[in-house]
């Protein structure tokens, strides 16, 4: 069985003027150890189903289902990591990655071999006592995965964690990510509006309608890794899915340019 | 070199001013009494520091050395301000983290508040001296009252500016009710909190002065007081001057505390 069941999920937001249909019929199945990407362009409502996967914000009808077990809110089986990294300020390095071991009661020392452990995995040593404000753009995400990868939670859930990195710490981070993901096994979901860092990451990537969000297509990349984005079967599937994509997002100009037609 | 010119250049206005008051007492043109020469205040500032008995055998040179008035009147405003804004900051930074995390809560004393604040500290003076009759407890509650606001309003503010993306993070990582608000609210508070610990211990030191000249024979506040039944306009003055370095002596050392305690905070990059 998968591990990730969505189940006849829909979600509405209930705002003054009318109902806004975020989600409607989305039904995914995700298996244990897949990376999975959530593509689309902005108001296509990734988000929204990565939030109801993460239980920050419930579908309002059908299910989501994770090793069986219905969710009902956030937990640390179903770790995160946000565009805006959320890294605690007021923590060093050291201290944010083990914060989610301490509010779990773990012994001193196991705490602090978890944590020496991923400062090596993510090659943070020399930043153990820093606090995040002295960190780039790309640092702070490491440790953000690295706060998530010391909860061991079977699921990472990650909403657009590269958007805001320049592209080559972009490139270096998702290779990163690959080698942590080939190494420890997780299942990802993963919430992109890039095509080509879909195509360079996911087993499968899932391609959503604007408004209401719909499963356009369901795609399987079928290329092995490490996938060199200057090949024809990559820029062939980049192609495509750019076509899938782009129909979207001209749905979604148009729809803002009626707004503004009605302002 | 640089400091030393900034110095310099810093020192110019108050200089010249004491060189113009001191010519000026000097032609005889203010009143001994009214305003005294910046020599005999001074020479008065001097004395005021100095021990007042001559060093015994039985005395330790240390103990002797701050057996002066001054340094007795100012530990003792600076014990009255510390204890009082203990007090009221004790007070006012749980409420004010209740009155911030739950609006039922703010709903239910923030009218109280607004009523009670804009009062001055002074006015409770008659009750302060009714309920708590004379010496250091009237001093307390007057000081508290004075720190109370200032932290509680800023506690309130601090706790709605937290960025909800640091309880996203939080609720993810597992945590309780108890641990959000000890480990993320709270520290994602200080900034603020802090602000108000600011703007609150100077209230303290302003109403300690104040409560000093109605209830109490030591302090800073009660020696100028004490000064002026004698005319002794040169000790009023020495006494103000101390005043001001124990202000900026106390605001000094909570600055620095902040930037301890802030040391993670964007604001203090440079």
């Amino acid at each position: 069985m998968a591990q990730i069941i969505v189940n006849n999920v829909q979600k509405v937001f209930k705002t003054p003027g009318k109902d806004v249909i975020a989600l409607k019929d989305i039904n995914l199945e995700i298996k244990q150890g897949e990376f999975v990407c959530l593509l689309g362009p902005s108001g296509c409502g990734k988000s929204t189903l990565l939030n109801a996967v993460a239980g920050f914000a419930l579908p309002s009808a059908g299910e989501i289902t994770v090793e069986g077990q219905k969710i009902t809110g956030p937990g640390p089986d179903r770790g995160m990591v946000f565009q805006e990294y959320a890294l605690f300020p007021w923590m060093t390095i050291a201290q944010n990655i083990a914060f989610g071991l301490e509010v779990q009661k773990k012994s001193k020392a196991e705490i602090d071999l978890t944590v020496n452990q991923l400062l090596e995995l993510l090659h943070l040593n020399d930043f153990r006592d820093r606090f995040p404000k002295d960190l780039s753009g790309g640092m702070r995400q490491r440790v953000a995965i690295a706060r998530v990868l010391a909860l061991d939670s079977p699921i990472m859930l990650m909403d657009e964690p590269f958007g805001a990195l320049d592209a080559l710490t972009r490139r270096n981070l998702q290779d990163e990510l690959l080698r942590i993901w080939e190494k420890l096994g997780k299942t990802i979901l993963f919430v992109t509006h890039s095509i080509e860092e879909s195509i360079y990451l996911a087993d499968r990537i899932v391609v959503m309608t604007y408004r209401p969000g719909t499963v356009k297509r369901d795609q399987v990349v079928d290329m092995p890794r490490p996938r060199d984005p200057s090949s024809a079967a990559f820029n062939d599937l980049k192609r495509e899915l750019g076509r899938l994509v782009m129909e979207e997002q001209q749905r979604h100009a148009n729809d803002e340019m009626k707004l503004a037609a009605v302002d | 070199m640089k400091n030393t010119k900034n110095f310099l250049h810093g020192a110019l206005v108050p200089v010249l001013l004491i060189i113009l008051w001191e010519a000026g007492s000097r032609y005889g043109l203010f009143s001994e009494v009214l305003l005294p020469s910046p020599t005999a205040v001074a020479a008065k500032w001097w004395a005021y520091l100095l021990p007042l008995q001559s060093l015994e055998p039985s005395q330790s040179y240390l103990a002797w050395l701050v057996s002066g008035e001054m340094l007795h009147d100012a530990y003792s405003s600076l014990f009255r301000v510390i204890a009082g804004f203990l007090i009221g900051a004790g007070l006012a930074l749980p409420l004010g983290l209740l009155m911030g995390a739950s609006t039922r809560i703010y709903d239910l004393f923030n009218p109280l508040m607004q009523i009670l604040r804009p009062i001055p500290p002074i006015a409770y003076i008659p009750l302060a001296i009714l309920w708590f009759g004379l010496g250091n407890p009237p001093s307390f509650f007057l000081i508290a009252i004075g720190a109370f606001f200032p932290v509680l309003m800023n506690t309130i503010a601090g706790v709605r500016q937290v960025d909800g993306i640091y309880l996203r993070a939080a609720r993810n990582l597992g945590v309780n009710q108890w641990t959000m608000f000890t480990r993320v609210i709270l520290p994602a508070a200080t900034p603020y909190i802090l602000a108000g610990v600011r703007i609150g211990i100077g209230t303290a030191f302003i109403v300690v002065i104040v409560s000093e000249m109605i209830a109490v024979n030591d302090g800073l506040g009660f020696r100028i007081l004490e000064a002026r039944e004698f005319m002794w306009s040169d000790k009023i003055i020495a006494g103000m001057i101390t005043i001001g370095l124990l202000g900026l002596f106390i605001d000094t050392a909570v600055s620095r505390l902040n930037n301890h305690l802030l040391r993670w905070h964007r604001g203090l990059e440079h």
